[in-house]
């Protein structure tokens, strides 16, 4: 019973990053883009974040947690949104190809993150390993009455605010999705940009909010993984796949948000699984990491076999729209 | 009068229009003035870092990329081995098929190639190890090509996710294989193999260890210019990739060409593999691959997949990364730095292609003067 619940408390803590990521990524295809820059976004977010608590409790003698929590989620939102802006201008204003792009932006975002992160300590003058201890403790924050309740309370209630702003915006996204006007809009310029046009949509800047939008919310993926998972530290490529695992959980959500909540706890629970399977060998280990993916790919070729229209791609994924040329 | 002036006043500053066409010095030129923008971008980022005098920092690069003999050898192999994967995504790419899977693509060829120097390293001949050494792992990569495009072939399974999942399925079999290959025990790691027979190596040609693997390059950049420009199908390819739909009224069977495209695309890619493995490191690991796999894309799609240019983007990008190197640990900056400058010329690079295809018709002045007269 120790065993499982210690399981499900870690899995959803290896979700919530997946989820943000997840989710942005979500709210930028349904656009038409497909931002392969996420992982690179997801790690701009994280380092940013890390990088604003930093240098706020170096200068102030005596930080304020809540202060710390607002720079870092304000620098996090900032960096991931450039990230989100450089994907826009080249994809969406000068028409470049957008998985190439979104791979130049990876290899940016995972070289800017891994680059200060190894570097900020001595920027700063050598103090060492980097700790925001001030400011990873207000994301740690947990309910204070409400997580003594034994199992359910530990279930539910042990976790940062981070933790349940994922499945908020989630929950956001999918509603803005499927009942708003500016959801259905959005929906229509990731169908069939051409008739969205004719329609009078503005293409263009549907296409540019949606994808600095979902940026924004997958840097707060980075976010957590710094500040909750880690603990207000940072080591370089340890946030390794996930944000691959995001583009991932996509599939498997079938462009829903709403499903990619539990489909984040499906990827946390394989994510971890290795660990809590007893008497598993070295090499079977390695096998069982290797299920988020084959679970992926199988989810892929199902989707695409019952070819159901509600579970599909958007229709214009990956293309670039150009008015004069239909 | 008045009403000439609103119209005028109404139209935007500038509209873009598509290009009938560009000479090719005009479209170099475009090339040109991104790459020398991107390196004064970057320049400006590097001398924010370190503070010092940017002059300084590119004789750093040019340094860390040519400065020895050693180092000239590590930036041909590596330019090399970018080529060989550029070509190989080339069949795939002209067919608009997204192989963003030669990352894995590649590591099956490592792993083949790792596999037989370690169960066959003392027992065949040299030649006859290198020789299965090569075939193994083309056909190691062949079968990575081969998945998704059964699939996407019959199914229409999206390509693009199918090939990157492939990525890290290849990887957690590498790290399964050094389960079993570690050496020594407990190091997690591979280590050199065959370090004292030197069996599977690839063998010194011309006086330099990477000759060999300078011709095999060439020969296959060679051979897939041929195919793709000469052969019936390589033609197919082309007509597959402009519209399915015409293909298929041409009696061009496009099951068989998505097929048949992503096993060569798989196994020049696992060739690469080999040529890591056998050719230059001699050992394996997650990192074998090192993200070749994804720069490749950006390499073969920038060049607009003709092999001259291939191998100048790979070169330039090549030297960068390497100088990069060269001028973080001469400054005391951390490697990653060589990342973040490639990222930057990226977007230059590929930025600068709306100039080759577009055109930007400025407004114009002259209905301004009709308005004054």
């Amino acid at each position: 019973m120790n065993i499982l619940m210690t399981f499900i408390q870690k899995a959803i803590a290896q979700g919530v990053a997946i989820l943000f990521g997840a989710t942005g990524e979500t709210l930028t295809e349904k656009s038409g883009n497909l931002n392969l820059g996420i992982p690179g976004i997801m790690y701009m977010g994280g380092i940013a974040g890390l990088m604003g608590a930093f240098f706020y409790e170096n200068h102030t003698t005596d930080p304020i947690p809540l202060a710390g929590m607002l720079i870092s989620l304000l620098c996090t939102l900032v960096a991931a949104s450039i990230g989100g802006l450089i994907y826009s201008f080249l994809t969406i204003t000068l028409r470049a190809n957008q998985n190439v792009v979104g791979l130049a932006l990876t290899t940016f975002g995972v070289g800017f993150g891994n680059f200060f992160g190894g570097s900020i300590s001595k920027l700063a003058g050598g103090v060492g390993q980097i700790s925001v201890a001030t400011t990873a403790k207000a994301y740690r924050a947990s309910f204070p009455v409400l997580s003594k309740i034994p199992v359910l309370g530990q279930l539910l209630f042990t976790y940062g605010f981070l933790t349940y702003l994922s499945v908020i915006i989630a929950v956001i996204v999918t509603f803005m999705l499927l009942r708003t006007r500016v959801g259905l809009n959005l929906r229509a310029v990731g169908e069939s940009p051409a008739t969205a046009d004719a329609a009078g949509i503005h293409v263009s800047l549907y296409k540019y909010v949606a994808t600095v939008c979902g940026a924004a919310i997958a840097g707060l993926g980075g976010l957590y993984y710094v500040m909750e998972y880690l603990g207000g530290t940072w080591s370089n490529n340890s946030f390794g796949d996930r944000g691959w695992l995001a583009i991932a959980l996509v599939i498997l959500a079938t462009w829903n948000p709403v499903h990619a909540i539990w489909g984040s706890l499906v990827f946390g629970g394989l994510y971890i699984l290795d660990i809590y399977i007893p008497g598993l060998s070295r090499a079977g280990k390695e096998l069982v990491k290797m299920l988020p993916y084959v679970v992926t790919i199988i989810v892929l070729i199902i989707t695409s076999k019952r070819s159901k229209l509600e579970n599909q791609p958007p229709a214009s994924l990956g293309n670039s729209y150009f008015r004069e040329e239909r | 009068m008045s009403k000439v002036h609103t119209v005028s006043s109404k139209e935007p500053l500038f509209h873009m229009i598509k290009r009938d066409g560009i000479s090719a010095g005009k479209a170099w030129a475009i090339r040109l003035i991104a790459v020398v923008l991107s390196l004064i971008v970057c320049a400006v980022v590097i001398v924010a870092i370190t503070h010092q005098n940017p002059l300084e920092v590119y004789a750093g690069i040019i340094s860390g990329a040519v400065g020895t003999k050693r180092r000239i050898w590590v930036t041909i192999r590596e330019t090399l081995l970018l080529l060989l994967v550029a070509i190989g995504l080339t069949p795939a790419f002209r067919m608009r098929f997204w192989n963003i899977g030669a990352e894995g693509q590649i590591l099956l060829g490592g792993i083949a190639s790792a596999g037989l120097m370690i169960a066959f390293g003392n027992v065949l001949p040299g030649w006859l190890l290198l020789l299965l050494i090569l075939v193994a792992s083309m056909i190691a990569g062949m079968i990575w090509g081969l998945i998704p495009a059964i699939f996407k072939a019959t199914f229409n399974t999206n390509e693009t996710l199918f090939t990157l999942m492939l990525n890290y399925v290849a990887m957690q079999l590498v790290t399964f294989c050094i389960v079993y290959w570690e050496k020594p025990a407990g190091s997690n790691t591979v280590g050199i193999i065959n370090g004292d027979s030197k069996a599977g190596w690839f063998p010194a040609l011309f006086g330099s260890d990477y000759g060999l693997s300078v011709i095999l390059v060439l020969a296959v950049t060679l051979l897939v210019h041929i195919y793709m420009k000469y052969s019936k199908q390589g033609y197919e390819i082309n007509v597959v990739g402009e519209s399915q739909n015409t293909a298929r009224y041409a009696g061009i069977n496009v099951t068989a060409v998505i097929i048949r495209t992503m096993m060569i695309s798989g196994a020049i890619c696992g060739l690469a593999g080999a040529v890591v493995v056998s050719g230059a490191s001699h050992t394996i690991s997650t990192s074998t691959a090192g993200g070749r796999g994804f720069t490749a894309i950006i390499v073969a799609w920038m060049s607009k997949f003709h092999p001259g240019a291939m191998i100048l983007v790979s070169l330039f990008l090549v030297f960068m990364q390497q100088g990069s190197i060269q001028i973080a640990s001469q400054f005391g900056l951390n490697e990653n730095a060589s990342d973040i400058i490639t990222g930057i010329l990226l977007f230059f690079l590929i930025g600068c292609e709306f100039f080759i295809r577009y055109q930007l018709e400025f407004r114009k002045k002259k209905q301004e003067k009709e308005v004054q007269a």
